[in-house]
């Protein structure tokens, strides 16, 4: 007899945990969209903002406080990385951007170990994760809380970028950067909102995560569930990352339930991947995708 | 490139020179002089690496696939030749490692598929399907690991034709052996026909495509060349350097390490590899010695060790804007100021590092 | 011209050169550290290297050295890389008086025993370390002292029977193991397999991929499952995910066991709530109250010469075991001395005092150390020297000591190990040692 129930909870699991994906997709997504830059540091930005944020609560400061100084961080970061990485780097093939951004990632790694320590923290939200118990089928609290988090950081932003000037320019420039310089948008402070933006969306995410797995150096490595969201979601799309993360995160958790006792278990690492590999043979420019993008 | 945009020049009567006085130098006068560490630690590692780098630019430099798998195929050549070893005793190593090649680069063909129809990053993340699926399956499967209850294997000893090099310096000089023959052939492959395909394929896939070039083979040839160099390496990497690996050992660091070697060193330069190679070997232990003498006693080793960590990612920036195109552009540029600064300018081909 | 590159290599050499050795004066002996300080696994690292120069510099201090034998020590940085590692021991292998190198990390450990072997130093993987090193025989300098993953398993099992009431009650009782998806992790699994066939209970083995940030599925695999007991084998961030995911799927935390991997404060102060009630297997106890420690916070700390950044890390769990690390360290120098004289020793002396490291509870606790850890009884071909285990239990702020002292089952494990050391040295040309005298082969 197949258990109904259970397949819907390892769904439900799976499709929460996608939206934690997608939230660090958005990341990528927002600075792709703009200036063709995948940003591998995206990862250690969630790390940096995580651990600032966690560094101070222990130091006593009060949490809105805490939380509006690593904004503050945050965005001095942005502007700090269009200065002195993206400015000079203009122009450059969009593999030397990639390497710059590892680049990026080991100097903010460093930065934020050495300025907070190496310790392990953990981070409290507030939320106790005792499952909600709907008809036999446990949901987690926290991942709702998550989910919602998510949802309104995408609605923020789509007013963001619809209503104000910033957003308008934002968009002309993710259409086409020539006609935006033509008619005299300002390219780099463009891209120093973007990289401020793709900060606090780092921020978000970096304590969704610290939440989960705890403040440490691994919150770095979640950047690896997100590549696979990208290549499924296009990587300039935001409704892209958003219904990559919950196919992703549904698919690799079936698979890793029904599939994975066949061949030993542990195909999570790989089976997103997989999915957004085939998938992507039939569909080139992923399921939102704009155009392909030109050669590297 | 010099070498290979001028594949019919003969060599100045200097470079000549100069390539006799660096055969007796890294064949002859380094194993006999040069300390344990220096070919342990630093000259091993460096020669697998440039190796792998050299696999990775035929790829990524001439044929234009960006791949950030390279670590899988690093371990695919190193269990080959580890269970070829094992499973047919009878096989002399040389073969071993030819074959173990042949295996890394039939993975690396199938892992090639989605060139047909991805491009750029799509493509580029998409071969980590493969730097997974490789870790996955090697520690999965104990097979590949002779049921190992660790999953690490240990290299056999180098033993070719009953001569057994088992010194630092044996070491060494199998290693400089199998990368000067492997470097020559990749050499003598990128100037023939095959390399013009890869460069068109690179410049403007459609065009190569009118003009008459087999895109698929083209592509998949690439990558079939480049994880079979790559697979070569693993095999030094596991048998000349650690002779012991475990899979964790090749991990995305190692694909983004092998990156990082042929951006800074210069895309679609061989010599690059190189001098990448050295960069990112030699660098990090200059850094790390430097910091520990010069400040050793005023900071804790963490703190030394995470401002090495700042030092290197800005430096790798800093370097991506002052040369985009890499360390070979920039020796190109020394030596022909130097040449022009003696009057020898004319026996330099002249330095053409554009890359469309 | 492929050549040049080799300026570069040579221009170097120079810079390098000074990786040679200063002269030693007097008596010293050395210990290169292989720590790591930065990277993913810098808390465990920096907690059980501190802990290990802590009291290092407390013999130095205190007493002057091991009988006047100044103990010395530099460190190298690997971020637990294996390659670093092996760079690091070429690097300072040449020092003099290399006494024996502890590098905590599985995979550098393993890199090192064909060198390390050859070079006569012996090499200590306390509480971890290839399992068949354990025969002596075999693998002459290789000591995974107090604890190797098998007496692990087995030292695991031992008590939850004892929880459940005897051996006999652990029958028809199930157990999930969840296991990090690398080979550390899967090492035990025919180890598992073994005892539940002897003591019939059911044992299901479930992989988390590395690095385990998410494992919704595993988990309502095991609710489903719902077994008695899941063992966390685990490594890293999966141990504070594996207890807060845990928490989400409604599995009690108190009947969560962690091995020797996941039972530090790194692992559980991440998942917060969820931990409270998590217990896991230790060699050493936690907490600051034994005199040993007591004295490192007056002798060491004193002087302002403590190595842990963070005072309140003293007697943590890596701490500790860098405490007993460093005890059992210096007391199989001090035994080497009294045969071979209190000079510096070889390596291979060493080595010898390693063979007859025999440390009742009555020396442990003359030593300072009641109650941090039990004993230890190596012998020429048993390198890992019986070691007792404890479990503990962390309260939301502290680990608590919930068990006596428990004794794996070492018997029944030897075979195994056996029949593994003699495969290995089948396959490498060893031959084994037949008494402890045996001049040392290779």
């Amino acid at each position: 007899m197949f258990d109904y129930q259970f397949l819907i909870e390892v769904l439900v699991g799976g499709l929460l945990s996608g939206v934690m994906y997608s939230l660090v997709a958005i990341g990528f997504v927002v600075i792709y969209k703009t200036s063709g830059v995948l940003n591998f540091a995206q990862g250690a930005m969630l790390l940096f903002a995580a651990l600032t944020f966690v560094s101070l609560v222990e130091r006593g400061v009060a949490l809105p406080l805490a939380l509006l100084a690593t904004l503050a961080i945050m965005v001095a970061l942005g502007v700090a990385v269009e200065r002195t990485v993206l400015r000079p780097l203009v122009n450059q093939p969009p593999i030397t951007l990639f390497m710059a951004t590892l680049g990026l990632s080991y100097v903010i790694e460093g930065a934020a170990q050495l300025l907070w320590g190496t310790q392990v923290h953990g981070l409290d939200i507030g939320i106790s994760d005792v499952p909600l118990d709907i008809v036999g089928v446990f949901i987690s609290r926290f991942d709702l809380f998550a989910a919602a988090v998510a949802g309104s950081l995408v609605a923020l932003f789509a007013l963001f970028f619809r209503t104000t000037r910033t957003g308008l320019s934002f968009r002309a420039v993710a259409d086409d950067p020539f006609a935006a310089l033509a008619v005299g948008l300002r390219l780099p402070r463009v891209w120093a909102i973007v990289w401020t933006v793709a900060g606090i969306v780092a921020l978000v995410a970096g304590l969704l995560w610290g939440a989960r797995l705890g403040v440490q150096f691994s919150l770095s490595l979640v950047v690896l569930k997100a590549l696979p969201v990208l290549v499924l979601g296009g990587f300039d799309s935001i409704a892209g990352a958003i219904v990559g993360g919950l196919l992703i995160g549904a698919i690799e958790k079936l698979a890793e339930v029904y599939v994975g006792p066949l061949v030993g278990g542990g195909i999570e690492a790989w089976a997103g991947y997989v999915v957004a590999l085939v998938f992507l043979l039939v569909r080139p420019s992923g399921l939102f995708g704009q155009k392909l993008v030109e050669r590297v | 490139m010099d070498a290979t945009s001028n594949p019919r020049q003969t060599l100045p009567v200097i470079d000549r020179i100069l390539i006799g006085i660096g055969a007796v130098i890294t064949f002859g006068v380094i194993p006999l002089a040069g300390s344990d560490y220096l070919m342990d630690a630093v000259l091993t590692p460096f020669l697998a690496l440039a190796l792998a780098a050299v696999g990775l630019n035929v790829l990524t430099g001439y044929a234009g696939q960006v791949s950030l798998g390279s670590a899988a195929f690093l371990a695919v050549g190193a269990y080959a030749a580890y269970n070829l070893h094992l499973r047919l005793p009878e096989l002399p190593l040389l073969l071993d490692l030819v074959l173990a090649g042949l295996v890394a680069a039939a993975i690396g063909i199938v892992f090639g598929l989605p060139s047909l129809r991805l491009r750029g990053f799509y493509l580029a993340v998409s071969t980590l399907a493969a730097q997974f699926f490789v870790q996955w399956a090697l520690t999965k499967f104990g097979w590949f690991s002779n049921d190992n209850p660790s999953g690490v294997i240990d290299a056999p000893a180098l033993t070719i034709a009953g001569y057994s090099f088992t010194s630092a310096a044996g070491r060494y000089l199998f290693s400089l052996a199998v990368v000067t023959v492997a470097t020559i052939l990749t050499l003598l492959l990128l100037q023939s026909q095959t390399g013009r395909n890869f460069i068109a394929v690179r410049d403007h896939e459609i065009a190569a495509k009118v003009i008459g070039v087999p895109l698929l083979r083209t592509k998949l040839l690439a990558f079939g060349v480049s994880s079979f160099l790559i697979g070569v390496a693993g095999v030094l990497w596991a048998f000349a350097y650690l002779r012991t690996v475990e899979p964790a050992g090749f991990n995305l660091d190692r694909s983004f390490q092998i990156l990082f070697i042929i951006i800074i060193g210069g895309l679609a330069s061989l010599r690059g590899a190189f001098l990448g190679a050295a960069f990112i070997v030699v660098f990090p232990l200059i850094l790390s010695r430097l910091g520990a003498a010069l400040l050793g006693g005023v900071f804790d080793s963490g703190v030394l060790e995470m401002s090495q960590r700042i030092v290197i990612g800005a430096l790798i920036i800093a370097f991506l804007i002052a040369e985009p195109r890499g360390l070979i552009a920039l020796w190109d540029r020394f030596r022909a100021a130097s040449a022009a600064w003696t009057g020898l300018r004319k026996t330099f081909p002249a330095t053409d590092t554009s890359r469309s | 011209m492929r050549f040049r590159h080799l300026k570069f290599a040579l221009g170097v050499v120079g810079v390098l050169a000074f990786a040679g050795a200063p002269a030693v004066h007097a008596d010293e002996q050395f210990f290169p550290l292989q720590s790591y300080r930065v990277g993913p696994y810098a808390a465990g690292g920096t907690g059980f290297f501190g802990g290990f120069i802590d009291y290092l510099n407390l013999i130095n201090i205190r007493d002057g050295g091991v009988n006047g034998v100044k103990l010395t020590w530099d460190e190298g940085e690997t971020q637990y890389e294996v390659e670093r590692g092996v760079e690091v021991y070429e690097r300072l292998k040449n020092r003099l008086g290399v006494a024996a190198w502890n590098p905590l990390s599985v995979g550098i450990a393993y890199a090192m025993i064909d060198r390390i072997t050859k070079d006569k130093v012996p090499l200590i993987t306390v509480n971890h370390g290839r399992t068949d090193s354990t025969d002596g025989r075999v693998f002459p300098y290789v000591f995974p002292l107090l604890l190797n993953p098998y007496s692990e398993t087995s030292g695991i099992v031992n008590y939850i029977a004892s929880r459940e009431g005897g051996v006999d009650r652990l029958k028809d009782k199930k157990i999930v193991v969840l296991y990090h998806g690398s080979p550390y992790g899967k090492e035990t699994i025919p180890i598992y397999k073994l005892l539940a066939d002897k003591y019939h209970f059911s044992v299901e083995q479930i992989e988390v991929p590395h690095p385990g940030n998410e494992q919704q599925s595993q988990w309502l695999s095991i609710r489903r499952a719902k077994p008695d007991y899941v063992v966390l084998r685990g490594w890293g961030v999966m141990n504070p995910v594996a207890l807060k995911t845990a928490q989400k799927v409604g599995f009690p935390a108190d009947h969560i066991i962690g091995n020797v991997w996941s039972n530090s404060e790194e692992d559980v102060i991440p998942a917060g709530d969820a931990a409270k009630g998590y217990i896991a297997i230790t060699t050493q106890a936690s907490g600051a109250e034994y005199p040993v420690l007591q004295e490192v916070i007056k002798t060491v700390y004193g002087a302002g010469k403590g190595n842990l950044d963070d005072k309140k890390r003293i007697g943590s769990v890596y701490h500790n075991l860098g405490i007993v690390n460093g005890i059992l360290n210096v007391e199989a120098i001090r035994i080497a001395q009294a045969k071979f004289g209190e000079r510096t020793l070889t390596g291979d002396e060493v080595r010898w005092g390693f063979e007859h490291l025999q440390l009742n509870p009555a020396r442990v606790e003359a030593l300072g150390a009641k109650g941090l850890f039990h004993s230890i009884n190596v012998t020429w071909d048993n390198h890992e020297g019986d070691g007792r285990v404890t479990f503990q239990q962390w309260d939301g702020a502290k680990w608590k000591v919930v068990s006596d002292w428990i004794a794996p089952d070492w018997a029944s494990l030897r075979p195994i190990i056996e029949k593994s050391a003699a495969a290995y040295a089948q396959e490498h040309g060893i031959t084994p040692r037949t008494s402890g005298d045996d001049p040392v082969s290779q």
